[in-house]
């Protein structure tokens, strides 16, 4: 087989990997987008602060230390334990729940039937405001997140196709992480069909996505079913920042994987988790393969700013999206 | 017949049981607009209770506040003999009020079936957890409710469209869906807002069989808004009549339709 065939199969699929990173991020802005029509701008923070939690747990740091410190007098800065990976990142879950619990009671609930732009920029409020929490609480020095995941190439992969070209090409470089990840969202999104296919709360979140009078009417608490759907999201976003976090460390740009998802969005359409999904491979995939092809000829960096360019003649020629409801203006 | 304190029997010899709602003194403002005006009716068991009124009337909105959608501004409402608080209207559904929707409100990306689903939600108990994880009860659970709903759908003759999505179907049949959903919650009173407006005349015919078949068959308290009078006073046992928010006859259809007030509202006449 040609060497450059190899080398661009090699560029796809690591373009298909990155690609369900970026859907993750994306299926969170669409399970709060369908369910209550609020376009949460605070998920982007809300993976940070999962991860960033998710790490003060583990290395038992004390949350809010320079406030107790300050105010006390004290110098605590650790409990002096560890906590293991698996039950941290079930506490995580437990605090990303009581978030939501807070931002429906406190924020949303009081904002209810308001213009689509005024609950957008609640969430810009939400967004800085959980941005500063987030430090307050943990610190905002760049943590190393370290749930025991594989990183690093997988040999095994290239000894096994090293053989495939001439002597210049020396297999695939297929990173472990990305793997997993790849695993974890299919486990991920197969388990939310599930739920919202086969389960009372899954119909009821079904409902109120689609009809909040006729929720109602069937004694549907959309209370209730908002602090859920903020959770899963929530639960997206924890998922999302350990793959991130493990990937380039724990830190602020963390929360900017959230530009990433919009163009994503604009691929799949806003109300289509299959579309997310699929929106996210492309743009992955879109991206790698055009730094491939044309980036030598342009000086490279197109990574940058491909995924906004194809979002825009998106924009331009399919403004819902490839899966997105139609958009029909009835005169 | 409205003394009577344990319920009345109808022309067709139906027993008609007590009071199941009671309107007291309902008034509803919005803003300057006065919708209702100091209304009082009620509900009997097992009875088919219409109100009417021309456009504008505040049909609507009365059906609105039993239902929980508006809250009054004056006067109480009593449920099975308790004076109801002010109730969010997802909890007034889960007492056991059902309703259906003027212009319609169904979940249009569902099936008919998972729509009829939904309107088992309230009969369904098992925990977030339990259902998360498929076990057991939760199992259980959703085989029964599974069955009431596959009743519901052969009794109104949409078993040929169980699978479809609901955004597919033409106007008559969504409207049919939204009865099932509504019928299969098993409500102690089922609401219909204007069940056959916008229908031909065959489908109106369906739909007041439904309408009866409904009623005889699981006793349903059923209380409907039609502006449609002929069709109201075909199928219902008492008439509420509504004029620009106030009440301006109550009755069996016989009363209503010689009651002056009533004709001179629906032939345009000025009374003030």
């Amino acid at each position: 087989m040609p060497d450059q065939f190899l080398f661009a199969t090699e560029v796809f699929i690591n373009g298909l990997m990155s690609g369900v990173l970026y859907a993750l991020v994306a299926l969170g802005f669409v399970l709060i987008y369908k369910a209550s029509g609020i376009f949460n701008y605070a998920q982007g923070v809300m993976a940070l602060f999962a991860a960033m939690t998710l790490v003060g747990i583990m290395n038992g740091q004390v949350p809010f230390s320079h406030i107790i410190n300050a105010v006390f007098g004290t110098d605590i800065h650790h409990f002096g334990w560890h906590v293991p990976a698996f039950l941290a990142i079930l506490l995580t879950v437990g605090v990303m729940v009581l978030f939501a619990w807070l931002v429906q009671r406190l924020v949303m609930r009081h904002l209810v039937g308001q213009e689509p732009i005024i609950l957008f920029m609640a969430t810009i409020g939400l967004a800085y405001f959980l941005e500063g929490v987030s430090d307050l609480m943990w610190g905002s020095e760049i943590k190393k997140l370290d749930i025991g995941l594989p990183q690093g190439g997988s040999f095994w992969i290239e000894d096994m196709t090293a053989g495939l070209g001439s002597d210049n090409f020396y297999g695939f470089f297929i990173d472990n992480l990305d793997m997993v990840a790849t695993v974890v969202a299919a486990l991920l999104v197969t388990g939310l069909v599930l739920f919202s296919q086969y389960t009372k709360q899954g119909r009821a979140m079904r409902a109120v996505a689609d009809d909040h009078q006729a929720a109602l009417s069937v004694g549907i608490s959309l209370n209730f079913i908002w602090v859920l759907v903020w959770s899963v999201a929530g639960f997206v976003a924890l998922v999302a920042g350990i793959m991130w976090g493990t990937k380039s460390g724990v830190q602020f740009s963390l929360s900017l994987i959230a530009l990433k998802a919009l163009p994503v969005l604009m691929l799949g359409g806003f109300t289509s988790i299959p579309g997310a999904i699929v929106g996210g491979l492309i743009i992955g995939v879109g991206e790698k393969m055009f730094e491939f092809a044309i980036g030598p000829m342009v000086g490279g960096a197109t990574e940058n700013w491909f995924a906004y360019v194809l979002a825009l003649l998106f924009l331009v020629f399919r403004p819902q999206g490839l899966f997105g409801e139609k958009i029909i203006e009835r005169v | 017949m409205k003394d009577m304190q344990d319920g009345y029997t109808t022309a067709d010899g139906r027993k008609i049981g007590g009071v199941v709602m009671e309107m007291k003194n309902i008034t509803l403002r919005f803003g300057g607009v006065v919708a209702i005006k100091d209304i009082s009716f009620d509900i009997r068991e097992g009875e088919i209770r219409a109100i009417i009124g021309p456009n504008g009337a505040g049909k609507s909105s009365m059906l609105n506040v039993i239902s929980g959608f508006y809250v009054p501004s004056e006067g109480e409402v009593w449920y099975r003999g308790e004076k109801r608080p002010q109730l969010s209207p997802y909890k007034v559904a889960q007492q056991g009020i059902a309703r259906t929707f003027q212009n319609i409100a169904l979940f249009e990306g569902m099936s008919v079936l998972d729509n009829v689903m939904t309107g088992r939600l309230g009969h369904m108990k098992s925990g977030l957890f339990a259902q998360a994880l498929w076990k057991g009860k939760a199992e259980a659970e959703e085989v029964v409710n599974r069955e009431v709903a596959e009743k519901v759908i052969d009794f109104l003759e949409i078993q040929h469209i169980r699978k479809t999505p609901v955004g597919r179907l033409p106007y008559g049949l969504k409207k049919r869906v939204e009865l099932a959903r509504a019928l299969a919650a098993e409500p102690k009173l089922l609401l219909l807002d204007e069940p056959m407006a916008g229908m031909n005349v065959e489908e109106k015919e369906d739909m007041s069989r439904f309408i009866l078949d409904v009623n005889d068959e699981f006793g349903t308290t059923i209380a409907l808004i039609e502006h449609d009078m002929g069709v109201v006073m075909d199928l219902s046992d008492r008439v509420v009549v509504m004029d620009y928010g106030k009440k301006i006859g109550d009755g069996t259809p016989d009363e209503v339709r010689n009651n002056q007030q009533v004709i001179d509202a629906y032939l345009g006449v000025s009374n003030d």
